[in-house]
């Protein structure tokens, strides 16, 4: 059993943001959708967490770009609850099939 | 063990029909990814994952489902066909990224490591110096208020004009 290294969590990461993506592209209901674009921003995070501690350990970038993304994510996912609830109050649903007012 | 822990409710999360218990699997997920960095001894950024993710934004999530979803209604059943396309384009973007990820070498660079204790973080992030991050802190919190006040807006509207 060797030491789980970089590449180890590199397989992790890579794993959970192809999972969010197929989250993203089969589930038509935007809650479930916004959960999707979770796991891909967290994906993200362990990826720079995983460099910074691996590859450059005299730096702490990758650490700060963690923090910023979990703020900006905070952030969007505060703005798309928001956009979602405004949404059902007018649609009475979710669905993405359902709001196609602005579809070209 | 903690990445089967997030890797399979993660896909719990995406492919169950119930959408509370989506909610519920994506929150052991996001244990799972604050376990990870606690095990890389990050233990400030597992702490901020706990408290924002599992603590905040699944709540929210929860929440919401509770606002727009009638309770134990299933998800109406995908078709086959989209499943089967996303599952493949999926999957051959992970071989992609494994073939790459495995042809590649990572060199870790030499130096003085530092550690990523409370106080460096403090430092760094509200340093001037050459390798601050006092910049960034500034947008990140202006763009915070910008998301906050955009929320209120978006979400108080009470009555819609055109009835």
């Amino acid at each position: 059993m060797m030491e789980p290294g970089l590449n180890h969590i590199l397989v992790i990461s890579a794993a959970l943001f192809f999972i969010g993506v197929f989250g993203f592209f089969t589930r038509r209901n935007l809650v479930t959708m916004l959960m999707s674009v979770e796991l891909v921003l967290n994906s993200v995070n362990l990826n720079f967490i995983a460099f910074n501690k691996y590859v450059w350990p005299n730096k702490m970038d990758g650490l700060f770009f963690a923090i910023f993304v979990i703020a900006i994510a905070a952030a969007e996912a505060a703005v798309a609850i928001a956009i979602i609830i405004n949404l059902y109050r007018s649609h009475h649903s979710i669905d993405v099939e359902n709001a196609e007012e602005m579809k070209f | 063990m903690l990445a089967a822990l997030t890797l399979v409710s993660g896909v719990l999360a995406v492919t169950t029909r119930q959408i509370f218990r989506a909610a519920i699997f994506l929150l052991f997920s996001l244990i799972g990814i604050a376990g990870l960095y606690f095990w890389m001894q990050y233990d400030f950024i597992a702490a901020v994952q706990i408290v924002v993710y599992v603590g905040g934004i699944t709540v929210l999530i929860i929440f919401s489902i509770f606002l727009t979803q009638q309770a134990g209604e299933l998800l109406p059943k995908q078709k086959i066909g989209r499943q089967i396309f996303s599952a493949l384009a999926v999957f051959c973007g992970f071989a992609l990224t494994m073939l790459q990820l495995f042809q590649h070498s990572f060199k870790p660079t030499a130096g003085q490591p530092v550690l990523p204790i409370v106080a460096n973080i403090g430092d760094r992030m509200l340093g001037v110096a050459e390798d601050g991050f006092a910049l960034p802190f500034e947008v990140v919190s202006m763009l915070l208020l910008a998301a906050l006040i955009g929320c209120i807006v978006i979400a108080l509207r009470s009555k819609p004009a055109t009835s």
